[in-house]
């Protein structure tokens, strides 16, 4: 068990940097989420913690061990690659116990250890199968059972599970949460999907070119971001951005499933917020939703609706409102989430903001 | 429309295929052949396909001409000890090479290649004289140290370490392992059928080798079978082509052995490399 510390960390490649100066705390025993666009420096960041790249400036902590030139096998941790990484010419047996086996573990006491990791993650039946002879699942639970027999004070996990198909994502990702309750080790997932990181994570670090934009519970993610990126990154479909002009130099927003949505013939419903109309261009039936890509004067809205409320045709005019407290205000230029701003009309008729 | 096209194609291609390998065959066969005949059979002209009299006599005869035995033994220390001390140094410097990032890599890569170039022929003089300089002219280290690294090898090696993703060496540093015994654990099982094949072509190679020898050795103490051979040729002043044909099937015997039990590594090798 160890928490993981980051002090101003940098890391550049032939002087072009890829991390600019990360402080983060990883709290002993959390699921901390990296979570950013590809090349946002996430991996990296990781790389950096496993010691597989060396830190250009800063200070990496794991426990209260200064950990910036010890090597990869000794920081006490264990990594998941997204390719699993399998050692291809040894059996699963010998590719969960070469670890064990490189510590120096008697031979009796490393059999026992692999045979108890197998039972837990289902692999008992195929010890002595190579990698080569797997499905893609199966190898992914080598990887884990390679991972966890090791019993590391630190899983780090490098998208592990995008080269599954959907349906044992799904699956994988309820059973890595239940791993890690169980296990209660500090677990340091990489991910470039912004849903595997609100429904994994305990701590959700966004990244984007390199710093940090926000760390926090996935439900402060999502009800308070603190810029724009996190507020467009989080959230699917992204967060409806328009330019507003009574104030100048201020981005608006609101989530596509706070945008109400009504033919415009329906009168509408007083209350403090904004309305603008516009068509819909078209729209995506999910099942229990909705969702409609309105053409306005502000740019092409998505409006996420429930399905019970009655639908509306494509072509259709209609009228969004969005209530006060659904709305979020952004500084144009930085970029920075604006508080304390209110909306001070409610116009209708022009169909403007 | 396409299996018309292609139909012809293949009868020529088959044909092809067929004529090559007579080409190749064709002197072997007859090597084979002759060894069975008689000495007035094998000049007799028009010359004759399958011997009248199959002669085992021969391979007696050219066992005896001289100490055969002892050749084979230093054949096989020669060809053998060539290898190992290829492996021994084309596995670290291949790893090296694919591996590391490291001033003058490429530098040296390039000497290596242009090693890979040059004929022993060319350098066999200096390497000579730096031989009897330690005076081991004569001896069977004469016959394996100038060989004990191999250009080729070390190029083939590269080229395979270099297919093996970062992340199964990465994650065997993480589970502690040293470099050597990624080097020797992972990295080598890996290249296996690689190995397999340059192992193949080494000693075939220095098994076959009667340059390197003749310069090398001087007495039939360190002589090697293609030497015995070549003395055959020698010995009696006109030339006993039976007895010397049965000894070039005695010397290629341990090869023919070796291609059929090794045949699908060498196949799969192939495959391998042209993925």
């Amino acid at each position: 068990m160890a928490r993981v510390l980051l002090k101003q960390v940098v890391k550049a490649f032939q002087d072009q940097p890829v991390v600019k100066g990360l402080d983060l705390t990883i709290p002993n025993g959390s699921f901390t989420v990296l979570v950013g666009p590809s090349g946002c420096g996430k991996s990296t960041t990781l790389r950096m913690i496993a010691g597989l790249e060396e830190v250009t400036d800063g200070e990496i902590w794991i426990g209260d061990r200064k950990v910036n030139d010890v090597p990869p096998g000794k920081r006490d941790l264990a990594m998941v690659f997204q390719n699993y990484a399998l050692y291809p010419t040894m059996n699963v047996f010998e590719n969960i116990a070469f670890g064990l086996q490189n510590r120096g573990l008697p031979r009796q006491e490393c059999k026992s250890l692999v045979h108890e990791i197998a039972e837990v993650v289902g692999l008992t039946s195929y010890l002595d199968r190579k990698p080569s002879e797997l499905s893609g699942g199966q190898r992914q639970r080598v990887a884990l059972a390679r991972a966890m027999v090791k019993k590391p004070q630190v899983f780090l996990m490098d998208e592990p599970l995008s080269n599954l198909d959907a349906k044992l994502r799904n699956q994988m990702r309820v059973e890595l949460t239940s791993l890690h309750k169980q296990l209660g080790s500090t677990f340091i997932y990489v991910t470039h999907d912004q849903v595997e990181a609100m429904t994994m994570g305990d701590q959700i670090v966004v990244m984007n070119e390199g710093r940090i934009q926000q760390v926090a519970s996935p439900v402060e993610l999502y009800q308070d971001p603190t810029n724009l990126f996190v507020a467009q990154f989080i959230g699917s479909p992204a967060m409806n951005i328009l330019s507003w002009e009574e104030e100048e130099s201020c981005l608006l927003g609101f989530r596509p499933e706070k945008g109400r949505i009504a033919a415009t013939i329906q009168p509408s419903t007083e209350e403090k917020g904004i309305s603008l109309r516009g068509k819909v261009r078209s729209r995506e039936i999910l099942g229990a939703e909705v969702l409609y890509y309105v053409d306005t004067r502000k740019g092409q809205i998505i409006v996420k609706a429930n399905h019970d409320v009655e639908l509306i045709a494509e072509d259709e005019d209609v009228r969004l409102s969005v209530a006060a407290k659904d709305l979020y205000f952004f500084d144009e230029k930085t970029g920075m989430r604006v508080m304390g701003q209110h909306v001070h009309s409610l116009p209708l008729a022009g169909g403007a903001v | 429309m396409h299996r018309l096209a292609a139909y012809p194609l293949k009868i020529v291609e088959r044909i092809l295929l067929i004529v090559v390998t007579l080409v190749f065959v064709f002197p072997f066969l007859w090597m084979m052949l002759t060894a069975f005949k008689t000495l007035p059979e094998v000049f007799r002209f028009p010359p004759t396909f399958l011997p009248e009299i199959w002669d085992f006599s021969n391979f007696m005869k050219a066992w005896e001409s001289g100490p055969f035995l002892r050749f084979v033994f230093n054949s096989f220390i020669v060809a053998v000890g060539v290898l190992i001390l290829q492996f021994l140094t084309a596995v670290p410097a291949a790893y090296a090479f694919a591996r590391y990032r490291f001033p003058g890599r490429n530098l040296l890569f390039g000497i290596t290649l242009i090693a890979l170039m040059i004929p022993p022929q060319v350098i066999f003089l200096p390497i000579y004289v730096q031989m009897s300089g330690w005076g081991l002219v004569n001896t069977l280290w004469s016959l394996i140290l100038p060989y004990g690294a191999s250009a080729f090898g070390i190029f083939l090696l590269r080229q395979s370490f270099m297919q093996v993703p970062d992340e199964v060496i990465e994650a065997a540093r993480l589970d502690q392992a040293s470099e050597w015994k990624i080097m020797w654990k992972i990295m080598v099982p890996i290249a296996k059928p690689v190995l397999v094949t340059f192992g193949l072509f080494s000693f075939i190679y220095h098994w076959n080798d009667y340059f390197w020898p003749l310069i090398m050795t001087n007495s039939d103490a360190v002589r090697t079978l293609p030497m015995g051979i070549a003395m055959l040729k020698a010995s009696e002043g006109g030339k006993i082509w039976n007895v010397i044909m049965a000894g070039n099937v005695i010397l290629v015997f341990p090869i023919l052995i070796i291609f059929f039990f090794a045949q699908r590594h060498i196949i799969r090798a192939f495959i391998y490399q042209s993925k």
